[in-house]
Parts: C-alpha cells; structure tokens; sequence
C-alpha cells in the first residue's frame, strides 16, 4: 500500500484550496513523508486541530494506505 | 461505551502521563513511539504506557477516542496532546516542559534540548 507525493498533495489542497503545500519523501517507499501546510484555516487553532484538518483531507488515509506523514503545519505570518 | 473505550478512557483519567504506543518503553517496536518515550526519559518524566499492538481493539479504539489516526498518542492530565510530531515540536520549543509543570508534574531534567 502507497500513495504518491502529488496524491497526498491534491487531497490536501482539494480541502484546503488556499493553502501551501510542500512534501518531501522520506524513504522512497510511498509510505513515509513529510508535509509542510501552511493555510489560513489553521489560524486561531491548536496543533492537534490544525494536524485534524489534515488527516480528515486525507480522507482516511492517513495510519492506512499512508504509514507515515511527518507534518508541520502553521497559518501564514501576517 | 464499548470495552476498549472504557479501558482506554480509565487509563486517560487515572495516569497524570500517559501513552498509547507500539511495543513497550524498554521495547518499542516504532521509530516514532521509541521518540516519545525518549523525549519522556530526557525530561525524567514518569509515565505509564499501553502496547496498542497487544490488543487490536485498543489499537483502533484509540484512534477513535482522539479522533487521531496513528500511534503513538501522549496524553497530559487526561488531554490529548499530540502524536509524535507535535511532541517533538513541543519538547524541542520547551512548551512540553512548561505543559507538564502547569499541570503539575516534576520534570527531573532540562526543559530543552540543549
């Protein structure tokens, strides 16, 4: 089971159109990124919920068909 | 409440730290379960932990408690306070430390990496 970088990034940005989105590939392996999310939404909201706002564009991927997704996520400096 | 939720939840709310991982502290069968519990060791922090591996029922019940799809899980005080990304990012900030003493529990070393 894998996923490829732009997979991850089109699901990620069908939920959040204005965000920035940057992935790296950890292993090679389609299953251990890291992803890089800055987007407005994530304003005003903590780690835990702005990492939740991923996962659920994921759309249940995210421990499943995708091992792992190293994220960092923030809202853009004003 | 099913068996796994109230067992999950019992262990939240009885253990000022707790974490759900993959294998145990002395054995840790992830990469990213083996960080928490090494983030936890360098700021000396007793914790008790749950081997989600062991039980297939705790294993999913506790992606559904949190609405969080992975393992390992930290809970602070009966707080869900992130995965393994979170907690590093929050250790290497020095706000876990500073999470831990608000709630009350000794650290027995630095707050940051140094």
């Amino acid at each position: 089971m894998a996923m490829q970088a732009a997979e991850i990034e089109r699901l990620i940005k069908a939920a959040l159109p204005d965000a920035s989105v940057e992935i790296r590939d950890l292993a090679g392996d389609g299953d251990h990124y890291a992803a890089t999310v800055i987007s407005p939404a994530f304003r005003g909201k903590s780690r835990v919920q702005q990492h939740q706002i991923v996962y659920k564009a994921l759309q249940g991927r995210m421990g499943g068909e995708l091992h792992a997704l190293a994220l960092t996520t923030a809202a853009p400096q004003d | 409440m099913t068996d796994a939720q109230s067992v999950i939840d019992k262990a939240v709310k009885s253990n000022d730290v707790m974490l759900f991982m993959k294998g145990t502290p002395q054995f840790p069968q992830c990469g990213f379960s083996s960080q928490v519990v090494q983030i936890l060791d360098y700021l000396g922090v007793p914790f008790e932990s749950m081997n989600v591996l062991a039980d297939a029922d705790i294993r999913q019940g506790i992606k559904e408690y949190a609405n969080w799809p992975t393992i390992p899980q930290l809970y602070i005080k009966g707080e869900f306070v992130g995965g393994c990304d979170i907690v590093r990012e929050m250790f290497q900030s020095g706000e876990l430390a500073s999470h831990l003493t608000e709630a009350g529990i000794v650290c027995s070393q630095p707050a940051k990496a140094s």
